[in-house]
């Protein structure tokens, strides 16, 4: 193909384009259409897979196509490069564990800010910006490619939780972080005035990296969706900088689709928690001065405690059942019990459905993802719209590590953090069964009325070993 | 840099984020994952970027230096991303499968 492409534009270095550049840039043109329309298959479960194998043409399309480019002299830091990047990558896409997937994408989103922010220092120190123009997209390049390193960095210690999941603040914290903001803001005017000024420059990087720790320290575990979501955002802006500096098309392109679904995504998140942005960012929601102010709203009331035989004999006269899984199901790693015990409750002859909260879990879709391994078939799967209407008619939903997503005081109490959240109309179910580890509150900090509510039954323990006692009861005890 | 290229870029930048967009929005929630990490992979892309600063004719060593470590990050992702992205896809099942 690549031979055919040269061939056919021999006759292009006439005027006065390097056939070898043309190559080039229709490789990557071809990269940027497949991008495109494999993104556009990935918008459904049937094509996705063809989707993503027509990106991966593109992909190598692009990287040999640049292989041929007449500038390159020098292939061994390339090779280098290529193969430490491979040998790292494959294991690492085969081997995480999909309840890690959180981790491994904030990494990922490292990974990608590290490389933009490398091309735009390289660029930059080669003496290659020529230009204003050119000049004000490489800091910003830089600017958003660093934040994107040191921030994603936070959150996956913070998702690994090798970093306090607890928002970590310090007094003026705010404050400190929009005077380096603004600095970094008047650092590239200042460039764009100029650019010759190098010490500017790497002060720009140093303060983006230090922004990026700073910026994603405040925010707790559970914000991390909206925080995952708006580094990827980061990450494609830089590369769309990237893109505009070295005019180059397909990383404008690429760029911007990784921009977009970052912030769409985010959207998507907040408006799930009845959030801005502004507030997730720069709230530091869960800090104990919120945890207090909601804890007022909270009403009183006992707790019943049931066994999980208990369970099974409620689920054993069930029609109709909704799971409503939790982060606490991917942190027990459950997926497969939660599995288990719906095929059990489904051999009893009831129907069974899953309930999917767009920000339960720590990153978007991840309960369907770990449902999926499972096994479970994805059409059993319901996003909140399509299901809340249901609750009312369903003789148990069953909570599996969920908290703050199905917390009544997001409709009733007006005072409470929450209030305004969509939620899973779980407290309108005829039964209601919990599966908790403790009464430990969830990442609000604040009471879940679900839990005092006559209809609901708390089994405590581990949700794995739970479900997997309801599971044995359900096939065990004959009536 | 003239004008022309200026524009012509910023037209390829809005172009491309309108599509996305659209596209984007029709992603259904299931499959939010798998598309995080399949943005993440074609961002990769950037590789293209780093392999020419990584390659081309340079005074000084560190920049080849620093396009090298700039290619396999950019690897990794594309690499890693592509492997789970397809790990995730075919996970994706309609209907139950057979015991």
């Amino acid at each position: 193909m690549i031979g055919l492409l040269a061939s056919l534009f021999e006759g292009a270095a006439v005027g006065g384009m390097e056939p070898r550049v043309a190559v080039y840039r229709v490789a990557l043109f071809i990269a940027s259409l497949l991008f495109l329309v494999g993104l556009r298959m990935l918008t459904n479960p049937e094509t996705a897979r063809r989707g993503m194998q027509m990106a991966v043409v593109g992909m190598v399309l692009g990287v040999v196509g640049t292989l041929v480019h007449k500038d390159i002299v020098n292939y061994y830091w390339i090779i280098g490069g290529l193969v430490v990047g491979t040998v790292i990558g494959i294991p690492m896409g085969l081997l995480i564990p999909m309840t890690k997937m959180p981790e491994r994408i904030a990494l990922s989103h490292a990974g990608g800010g590290l490389a933009v922010a490398l091309v735009g220092i390289a660029e930059y120190y080669g003496g290659h910006v020529h230009g204003r123009f050119a000049m004000g997209a490489i800091s910003f390049e830089v600017l958003m490619g660093a934040i994107t390193f040191t921030g994603s960095l936070m959150a996956f210690g913070k998702l690994a939780e090798i970093l306090p999941g607890k928002p970590m603040t310090f007094g003026g914290q705010n404050a400190a972080n929009f005077l380096l903001l603004a600095g970094a803001l008047a650092g590239m005017v200042v460039l764009v005035l100029h650019p010759g000024l190098s010490a500017v420059f790497y002060a720009l990087v140093g303060v983006s990296l230090l922004l990026g720790v700073l910026l994603v320290l405040p925010i707790g575990g559970a914000d991390m969706p909206v925080v995952i979501c708006l580094l990827n955002s980061y990450a494609g802006l830089a590369a769309s900088a990237s893109g505009l500096a070295l005019d180059n098309n397909v990383l404008i392109i690429c760029g911007a689709l990784d921009g977009g679904s970052g912030l769409i995504l985010a959207m998507i998140m907040s408006k799930a928690m009845n959030r801005s942005f502004a507030n997730v960012l720069f709230g530091a929601f869960g800090s104990d001065a919120a945890a207090a102010a909601g804890g007022a709203g909270g009403k009183t009331g006992s707790v019943r405690e049931g066994t999980p035989e208990d369970a099974a004999e409620l689920l054993k006269i069930a029609q109709n059942v909704i799971i409503v899984p939790g982060y606490g199901m991917a942190v027990a790693q459950a997926q497969h019990a939660t599995r288990d015990l719906a095929s059990a409750v489904q051999a009893a002859g009831a129907n069974v459905k899953y309930a999917i909260h767009p920000v339960a879990g720590r990153m978007p879709g991840h309960m369907n993802v770990l449902l999926a391994e499972a096994n479970v078939p994805y059409d059993q799967l319901y996003e909140l719209d399509a299901i809340n209407e249901e609750f009312e008619r369903t003789d148990v939903a069953i909570v599996v590590g969920a908290n703050d997503v199905v917390n009544p005081a997001a409709k009733t109490s007006p005072g409470s953090p929450i209030f305004g959240m969509p939620i899973l109309n779980v407290d309108k179910a005829k039964a209601v069964i919990v599966l908790k580890r403790s009464m430990k509150p969830g990442f609000a900090g604040i009471d879940n009325d679900l839990f005092i509510l006559p209809q609901t039954m708390m089994v405590f323990g581990d949700a794995k070993a739970t479900l997997g006692k309801i599971t044995a009861a359900m096939k065990g005890g004959g009536h | 840099m003239t004008i022309d290229h200026i524009l012509a870029g910023l037209y390829v930048f809005s172009l491309a984020a309108f599509l996305g967009y659209q596209i984007i929005s029709k992603v259904p929630q299931l499959l939010h994952t798998p598309l995080m990490a399949f943005t993440n992979a074609i961002s990769g892309i950037s590789v293209v970027a780093s392999i020419l600063i990584a390659g081309r004719h340079s005074e000084h060593l560190l920049i080849p230096i620093l396009g090298a470590i700039a290619v396999a990050s950019a690897t990794i992702n594309v690499v890693g991303g592509f492997v789970i992205t397809d790990r995730m896809l075919k996970m994706f099942k309609k209907k139950e499968a057979a015991k």
